[in-house]
């Protein structure tokens, strides 16, 4: 059950990321407004800070006390914190700069020339960036993907924050192995954290197989 | 007012310095302007201005009845909405596409089969069968310049921008090709602008020359006038050629040509000369003076004429001979007072046949 969870979670951020994190990601590559270096940051915020700090943040952020929570559960029904869609949102947040980052930076390497010599052929922006920034940027979207996929995989300190614990809604994988731990069930953790570490290890190969130039923690200028 | 394309603007480079253009372009019937200069003289910087790829921060660019540029009143029309042909110096062909794809790319508003139709007719043009589906890495030099080419001009632009369109070949490709694109650019029937360094194709490509040097354009004109007749000492600095008169070509003999200038005949290297109709193009430095009647030399040419005009500048000696057209040399102060020449003194002028470059015009 906790594996499907930890999946479900895991392939939901990548999804939502490649959507959300694509436009993030072009604008910091292509922008030249001067102050652009305070949303860089704010971006790259989950790669340093506790995760219970931006899980406590989250949750009060989401929570019944908030003009955010109270307008969700008054559309929804009920309050986001402790459910798999707030967890979701957590996750998002968390894994940003996995996937924004080698975005940004594949974007980087696409030659400004070939992007300047489509708009002269009357090509817009827009189309520009979806039939010639994309396509040569496969490789650092692929490697997004994969990673904030596999961020979401491992991560435990937010999950317990914002998710909570609960059975079948956000109990993830990582949670499941200190719950066992807790239980004195050495056995069932060894399992569940062989597996993780397996798939974790996949992913990483398929991502340094595949561009071995992409796991850059910035764009290079 | 006729349809003219007219720039004047300024461009600031930080640390280097600003840029102010003025330059104007009859639209018709459509020309081909050279801009001329140096590396660093700003001739790229002002073609991307004209593509709207870079912004002047004062001043105007005006097509024809429609304002592309105007800082004063933040007047800045996108690449996309110009309708313009904009070659790049290194082609900037799209790897991710092949030949058809990259000269099809900007003419996704056409139906299929017209999109069909214009690649196919473009293909033809260029010379490009056989090479439809290959990836331009796959391409030699030429046939990327080609493919760039009809990339360009596929959606009919109503103005052709070249980088420096030859530069990326290699010599004897570039002289080959420079014929073609004349010949192609006189069909387009398109008003051109195109940057280049070489003086060789300003000559072959240009129906008119804009000399350019630290952005600032320093004479415009006819590229015979502006090579024998430049405005001032920084022109002719720039140009290099003091002496570029039109001849035809009466005979090619394994690459020496007998060419014909207003009635005196001059031999010179004609390897990359196919037409009769060239350009006569001599350095003032290649010219030897002599007393007429001194001996045989391994000069191909023994030119004989009067001296029409003699200016100093500094120990040097520029003297205008007159030998059915006007032939510049430099000689020394001192060379002059041994040949004891004056104007009207007659003198023989001897040329190399190597350097007597031939450059071939359209008629």
């Amino acid at each position: 059950m906790a594996i499907w969870v930890t999946f479900k979670l895991a392939s939901l951020t990548s999804g939502v990321l490649l959507v959300v994190g694509l436009p993030i990601a072009y604008w910091l590559t292509f922008s030249k407004w001067r102050w652009k270096f305070i949303v860089e940051s704010v971006v790259a915020l989950p790669l340093v800070l506790p995760p219970t700090v931006l899980g406590f943040y989250i949750l009060v952020a989401i929570g019944p006390h908030s003009p955010v929570g109270r307008f969700y559960s008054d559309v929804v029904g009920h309050p986001l914190p402790f459910t798999f869609e707030g967890l979701l949102l957590a996750s998002i947040l968390y894994s940003l700069p996995f996937a924004v980052q080698p975005f940004a930076a594949a974007f980087d390497q696409v030659d400004r020339r070939l992007i300047e010599a489509s708009w002269t052929l009357g090509v817009s922006k827009l189309k520009t960036f979806f039939r010639l920034i994309v396509p040569l940027s496969t490789a650092g979207l692929i490697t997004g993907a994969v990673l904030s996929f596999a961020h979401t995989l491992g991560e435990f300190g937010v999950v317990l924050m914002v998710g909570g614990n609960i059975e079948g809604a956000t109990r993830t994988v990582s949670i499941d192995i200190y719950d066992e731990v807790q239980a004195l069930n050495y056995a069932g953790a060894a399992k569940t954290a062989l597996l993780l570490l397996a798939v974790s290890y996949g992913v990483l190969l398929l991502v340094y197989a595949m561009n071995r130039k992409v796991w850059a923690v910035w764009p290079q200028r | 007012m006729a349809a003219a394309l007219t720039v004047d603007c300024r461009k600031i480079f930080p640390g280097r310095f600003t840029a102010a253009a003025q330059l104007g372009l009859p639209l018709d019937p459509p020309r081909v302007l050279i801009l001329f200069g140096p590396s660093g003289s700003g001739k790229t910087t002002l073609l991307r201005c004209l593509a709207g790829l870079e912004w002047p921060e004062e001043g105007r660019i005006q097509f024809g009845s429609t304002t592309w540029v105007d800082a004063a009143s933040n007047i800045r029309l996108s690449p996309q909405a110009r309708r313009i042909g904009y070659m790049p110096q290194d082609y900037a062909l799209f790897p991710t596409h092949t030949v058809a794809g990259n000269i099809e790319y900007g003419l996704s508003d056409l139906p299929t089969e017209a999109r069909r139709e214009r690649v196919r007719e473009l293909i033809d043009l260029l010379q490009l069968q056989g090479l439809e589906q290959a990836k331009p890495t796959q391409l030699s030099g030429g046939q990327q310049q080609r493919v760039a080419l009809a990339r360009a001009i596929a959606r009919r632009p109503q103005l052709l921008l070249l980088d420096e369109p030859l530069s990326a070949l290699d010599a004897p490709t570039r002289s080959r090709l420079s014929g073609e694109l004349r010949a192609l650019l006189t069909q387009l029937h398109i008003p051109s602008v195109v940057v280049t360094h070489d003086w060789a194709e300003a000559l072959t490509l240009g129906d008119v020359i804009a000399v350019m040097q630290d952005g600032a354009i320093l004479q415009t004109g006819l590229p015979q006038e502006v090579f024998s007749r430049p405005a001032n000492a920084e022109v002719a600095q720039i140009v290099g050629i003091e002496t570029v008169v039109q001849g035809h070509v009466v005979a090619n003999d394994n690459g020496l040509a007998t060419v014909l200038v207003n009635g005196t005949t001059l031999k010179g290297l004609g390897t990359d000369v196919s037409g009769s109709a060239v350009y006569v193009c001599i350095r003032a430095e290649d010219v030897l003076l002599e007393q007429a009647g001194s001996g045989a030399t391994s000069a191909r040419n023994h030119l004989s004429g009067a001296v029409i005009e003699m200016l100093p500048q500094g120990v040097l000696v520029t003297v205008t001979v007159d030998c059915g057209f006007p032939l510049r040399a430099v000689i020394t102060r001192g060379a002059r007072e041994e040949l004891g020449l004056e104007p009207g003194s007659v003198v023989v002028a001897a040329i190399k046949a190597g350097a007597v470059h031939l450059v071939p015009r359209s008629v």
